[in-house]
Order: structure tokens, then sequence, then C-alpha cells
């Protein structure tokens, strides 16, 4: 699949006013084409709210919406919707449809034809990993919680759309599904080269699948970075309490061994043998729970069948310290 | 309904005052005993389908059924038993308000939440304590509701019974047709809307005071 | 237990299928008749329920009709229907008997085709609007289909009572069933009485059970299995 199918979603001092308060206030930033963005902030932030207004499921006050340099606002609503992958935590598949036809939603008001249909729904599903022999006529009633999200992200990437939304949408499944549907979404994400924003309120979520992590407050955008500079740098005190007291450590889980500062001028020998060994793509937070709980609280960095150099529990504290 | 003739004629009206307020009495004891027993009945059907569940399916088909045959049929049918009577319209009458009552009785039971349901058992209440100190009182407002609805429809029904020599407004419907005479007709027609939507209106009022916590703060 | 006798007799005898009083005439009257007016309210009812349903406005007159319509006595239809097809020139017994059906049929319609295509899940219609679809799409393929058990729940109820109503038309010299037990109880005839009841009550469980049925059949597997499988 072509990874530059994904488009440039741009947000432009997009502002919506209700009556009584502002949802949204001036938000600017802008996604890069195959990225995913992770919109994060305690409810009433004004994430959901900003993420309909791509899809003008809700209007903005003012301000525009570009995605690829087209203003969203210019567009006829339901077209501009059939090009937007749309994913909801309840995941609302049609109840009276088999999941097959709930797949071939958007295919069909696009008007494809039935090979073409068929085609791309048996695709999708083992994109998915749901077993179209299985599933596919089966109605939602039939699936578990994890199983109808599945479907439900089937359904929203059918008509190969640049850009997807998703609000919240493993907030309902349980925390081994949840970690199993991120990493089969990055999965899928890479191989699409789909445009993601995805709304959510936990920040570890957020960590995990984001290549930039927008924090929201109020209908402000209080930061808009990497994850590792969200953690390492937070812009204010909001966002440091936001993303915890531990976002130390949480860091570190986005560091490698790999990229440490190695020492390999000790000699493999005199390392102590029971050493813990590691491999450069081991996390350094792993690393850091082996070495502390190792007697010699010091490990062997070992790539392929190289020794690389020893990590230390000061070379830990120094990735800590240091800026991203 | 001659031609030149207007549709209500005011001076019969002043001049049957009388027999107006008569077929009023009539039509309001017709409804409230109908309604009344067949309130009992339910109620009591109602507690079996609840306390033996297997006993729904027999007891929905037959008030179901008698639900489903025509009123003035059904009571045509029973004119060979009971006669052109007062005890046929009630018979009749009774029949159909069981299937509403039974299922907004069952159904206002059964719509009691489960944790409260869990938390009187919890703290020590008898299945019977239990049924009328925290189920019926809850179950009150749905059950109402089925009283309002068994009401209005009686009260529709009871004009048909003037076919059987009954009838109350339905009366002077009857007759007005007979007649040809619209005065007795609308006459007729209007007291019986005018009655049921008075009945609603108090038995709205019966329920506010009874189930204040429905109110909306 | 003569009456029986009497009433079987009475079915036998093939006097009574002959000329315009022929059983199978009235039953072909007043199918007729009730078929006819459940087909123009109907028309009125369904479209503008599901609309409301589908906008969400107008809850209180959508959800009241039902109740209002049961505070109109069928005989009380009628005695407005009489004088006005009277006004309107149209005469005596089919067209007032329409006339009084028609507002008899429509609100259990309007109502529950409000409340079923009110009842469908919000996540749904916003998930079917952000694929895409347009308004009258989203009222075609998601609303009207989830909304079907209701409507036809609501059509069974109309159409049971525009049966047993059309019996009173004879009371305006109508044709139909009810022919027989007005006349019946008019003369006297027992024996026609009892068959006229016997028939109007069958028709009526007929209606019921042919409706019921249908409501099952029209039923997406996709909504009958969701209570079973979970």
């Amino acid at each position: 699949m072509p990874a530059e199918r994904g488009a440039t979603v741009e947000f432009r001092d997009v502002t919506k006013r209700y009556v009584d308060q502002i949802a949204v206030d001036g938000l600017s930033l802008t996604v890069p084409a195959g990225k995913i963005c992770i919109l994060v902030g305690p409810s009433g932030s004004g994430k959901t709210t900003s993420l309909k207004m791509v899809n003008r499921l809700i209007e903005p006050t003012s301000g525009a919406i570009l995605i690829d340099g087209h203003d969203v606002l210019k567009e006829e609503p339901t077209q501009l919707r059939r090009r937007i992958g749309y994913v909801i935590q309840q995941v609302g598949l049609f109840p009276h449809q088999t999941i097959d036809e709930n797949v071939a939603t958007v295919p069909r008001l696009l008007g494809w034809t039935k090979q073409r249909i068929d085609a791309r729904v048996t695709e999708l599903f083992s994109l998915v990993g749901l077993d179209p022999g299985r599933y596919a006529r089966r109605y939602p009633a039939q699936l578990s919680g994890g199983e109808r999200q599945r479907a439900g992200v089937a359904r929203a990437l059918a008509a190969e759309p640049p850009v997807m939304l998703m609000d919240e949408p493993f907030g309902a499944v349980d925390p081994i599904v949840r970690e199993r549907l991120q990493s089969e979404l990055l999965r899928i994400q890479r191989d699409q080269g789909t445009t993601v924003l995805f709304v959510t309120h936990d920040i570890d979520e957020a960590i995990r699948l984001g290549d930039r992590v927008a924090v929201m407050r109020g209908g402000k955008l209080v930061q808009y970075a990497p994850p590792g500079e969200l953690l390492a740098h937070p812009a204010d005190d909001f966002v440091a309490q936001f993303v915890g007291s531990d976002r130390g450590l949480k860091r570190l889980g986005l560091l490698t061994v790999g990229g440490a500062d190695l020492d390999a001028t000790v000699d493999r020998a005199s390392v102590d043998r029971n050493a813990p060994v590691l491999a450069p793509s081991t996390t350094l937070r792993d690393a850091l729970v082996r070495l502390l709980a190792s007697e010699s609280q010091i490990g062997v960095v070992v790539g392929g069948d190289r020794y690389l150099g020893v990590l230390t529990l000061a070379t830990i504290g120094k990735m800590i310290r240091s800026d991203s | 309904m001659t031609e030149g003739e207007p549709l209500v004629r005011w001076d019969w009206v002043a001049g049957h005052l009388d027999e107006i307020a008569q077929r009023l009495l009539e039509h309001v004891e017709l409804a409230a005993i109908a309604v009344g027993v067949g309130f009992v009945i339910a109620f009591g059907l109602a507690l079996l389908i609840v306390r033996r569940p297997r006993l729904e399916s027999p007891i929905t088909f037959v008030t179901g059924t008698l639900y489903t045959i025509p009123s003035l049929a059904l009571f045509v049918l029973l004119i060979p038993y009971t006669g052109l009577s007062v005890l046929t319209a009630e018979i009749g009458l009774v029949s159909y308000t069981l299937l509403i009552l039974i299922r907004n009785i069952v159904g206002g039971i059964r719509g009691v939440p489960a944790d409260v349901l869990e938390a009187a058992t919890g703290m020590g209440y008898t299945p019977r304590q239990r049924l009328w100190r925290v189920e019926m009182p809850l179950a009150l407002a749905v059950i109402i509701a089925g009283v309002r609805v068994a009401t209005i429809s009686t009260i529709g029904l009871v004009t048909v019974t003037a076919l059987i020599g009954q009838g109350g407004f339905g009366y002077f419907i009857l007759i007005g047709i007979q007649r040809f005479f619209s005065t007795e007709l609308i006459v007729g027609a209007v007291c019986s809307v005018m009655l049921a939507i008075g009945a609603d209106g108090l038995l709205v009022l019966l329920q506010h005071r009874l189930t204040p916590w429905t109110r909306p703060a | 237990m003569s009456l029986f006798v009497d009433t079987l007799r009475w079915f036998v005898d093939p006097a009574h299928y002959q000329g315009s009083d022929a059983i199978q005439t009235r039953i072909f009257e007043h199918v007729e008749l009730s078929a006819l007016a459940m087909l123009l309210a109907a028309a009125i009812a369904l479209p503008i329920g599901l609309y409301l349903g589908h906008t969400g406005r107008l809850a209180f007159v959508a959800v009241n009709v039902a109740n209002i319509g049961r505070a109109l006595p069928s005989l009380a239809l009628l005695a407005f229907a009489l004088p006005l097809a009277f006004a309107l020139g149209l005469g005596l017994g089919f067209w007032p008997t329409l006339i009084a059906l028609v507002p008899l049929a429509i609100p259990p319609m309007l109502t529950n085709a409000y409340v079923g295509a009110r009842a469908v899940d919000r996540d749904v219609i916003e998930s079917a609007r952000g694929m895409g679809m347009g308004e009258f799409e989203i009222l075609r393929r998601i609303e009207i289909p989830l909304a079907l058990p209701l409507v036809l729940a609501g059509m069974r109820t109309s159409a049971v009572n525009v049966v047993a109503t059309a019996t009173l038309g004879a009371l305006v010299a109508g044709g139909g069933l009810g022919r027989y037990i007005v006349d019946g109880l008019g003369l006297q005839e027992y024996d026609r009485l009892f068959a006229g009841a016997l028939l109007v009550a069958l028709l009526a469980i007929l209606v019921e059970v042919a409706f019921g049925t249908f409501e099952r059949r029209a039923t997406s597997p996709g909504l009958r299995t969701a209570a079973a499988t979970f």
C-alpha cells in the first residue's frame, strides 16, 4: 500500500462557540500526512469538538480546516465524509446489517462495482484480523466488543480514506484487548499510510500511539509535540500534571537501549556473569527494571552477536536528565 | 341534518340538561365499575405472573384474544348468556381492561432496578415486605399509566354499549344517528371525549400525589 | 344450546351465500373498507411519524397523538363523520364510515413510527452521518429498517381497530359484517346476530395473527439475535 496516501490536516485559528461557552478557542495545528496525531485532554477540553469539525459533524464558528490545502467548509458535507474514515467508541455498527454489509457501507455510497466492493471487503477483513469466513455473515450483536471495534475500523478504512478520525475508539474494551487493538492500529496505519486524528483522555494511550500529541484544556491547545518532548519538557504545570509525576519513567518507555550512551570501554569478561543481557531494541524502562532486579545493577548490551557495551543505572539517570 | 338546520341546536341542549346529567352518571358508573373490577382481576393475575413467569404466555394469550375481539362482537356473543343487561356490558368492558392493566402492572414491578432490589434484600426485607414497600411504590407510576390508558379506552367503549341497551353518552350518539339529529349526536360524542380527558387529568393528579419522587426537582 | 344449532344452520343455509347480503359479499365489503382506510391512514401517518422521528421535532405531539386517539371513541368518530359526510354530499354508508376509520387508524401508526425512528441508537446515526450518508439515506437505510418492527406493530393495532370499528358502519347504512349484527339486533334474529359477531371476531383475530406473523418475518435477523446471543 502506498504510504503517500495520507493527507495533511491543518486547523487554522479554529473556534467553536456555543451560546454560553467556547468549546474550541483559536485552535491552530498541522498534522503532517501519514502521521498519527493524538488529541488528549480532560473532558470538556474541546478535543472531540475539534475532531468532529474535520468531517463537519460540528461546524466551526470561525477559522478554517484544510485537508491537503482544501477547505472542508467549501465541500459538500456528505461527499467530504465519504473520504474521511470515522470510528467512535460505541462503534455504531448498523445492527440490522451483517458485518460485511457494514464494512461495505461507504464503497456502496460511492457506487463501487460489486466485484470491487467484495474484493476490498475481503482485504479489509484480513487487514483488521477478522476471519471473513467466520465473521462476514454475522450481525454486530453476535460479536465481542473487541471484534466489533475491529469491524468498525475496517468499515472506516473501506474506501481508502486519506484521513481517519477516531473518537476514543478503544475506550470501552478491556485493557488486554485494548493493548492488542492499539498495536494493530499502529500496524494498519503504517501499512495504509493514513493520516489519523485520534481523541483520547488516556495519556498512556496518547504516548503509545502518537507521532504527535496535542494537549488541550478549556478549548485551547496547550502543547503540541512528539510524545518524547511532551514528557521531557511539559509546557506548563497543567501538562506536567496531566502527563503524570512518573513522566520520567514514561519517557524511558519511549527510549531504547541502543540510543543510550553505552560504555564500550568496559571489558565484557570483567562484568558479572549473572548480569542481564539486553538487546538494543529493549526500552530503557524495561532495562531499568532488569538492572534494578539484578545484583550487579549493570547490563550487557548485545546486538546480534556483537557486544556493544554496558548499560549502568548512571547512564539511565543521565538519559532522564538530558533533553530529548 | 336537514338543510338549513344548525349543527348544534343549543335550545335542545338547554332543555335536556337533566338527561345529560343522568347519562353522565350512567357513563361514569359503567366505566368506573369496569376499571375497578378490571384492576382487581388484573392485579391478581399480574402478581401470579410475577411469581410464576410460566403463566405469562397463557394469560397474555387469553387476555390478548379478548382484547382483539371487536367490542360489539363480544357484547353480542355474551347476549345468549347474560342478555341485554348491565352485566353483559360490564363483562365486555372488564375484558378490555385486562391486557393493558396486566402488562403495566407486570412491567412496573419488573422495571424496578435490580440494585434497589438487592439493597432491599440485603437490608433484610422479606419477599413480602419487599413487594409492598419497595416494588409496589416504585412500580406505581407505570401502573397508573396503565390505569390511565384503560380508563380512557373504557370511557370510549362505554358508548358502544348503547347498542345493547346501556351506553351513557353513547345513547345520545345512537339516537342521534337513528333520528338523523346532529345535535344529539355531537352532544354525545363531545361529552364522552370530555369525560375521558377529565378522568385522565384526575389520574395524572393522583399520580403526582402518590409518586412525588417522579416530579422534576 | 339451541342458539349454536341455529347459528350453525344459518351458516349452512345456501340462501346466505346469494345476493347482496351474501356472507362472502359482506366479508369482501368489510375487508375492502378496512383496507382502504388502512391505506389512506398509513399514507398520512407513516411519513409524518418517520419524519418527526428523524428530526426529533414535535415530540410532544407525536407521542400524545396516541392518547388523544384513544380518547376518541369509535362511535364518537362515526358521530362526527356522519354530519361531515352529509355536508360534503357523500351520503350514507361507505363514506362516513371511511371518514371515521382513517383518523382512528392514524394515531397508533404515527406514534409507533415516531418512536421507532427516534429510538434508533444515536451512535448508529452519528456513524452513518460521519460516513457520508445524507439525511434521506439515513432515514431509508438505517432508521426505517430499524423502526420496522415497531411500525408494523402500530399497523397491527390500527388494523385490528379498523376491522372492529368497520362493524359500526352498518349503523349508518353501510355494508360489511356489521350488517348482520345491526340487522340481527333490530329484527331480533339471534342466529344472524350471533353469526355476524362470530365472523367479525374471527376476522379481527385473523388480522392480528397475520400481522403478527409478518412482523416476525420482517424483523432483521440482526435485531432478533441481539437479545438471544449475549
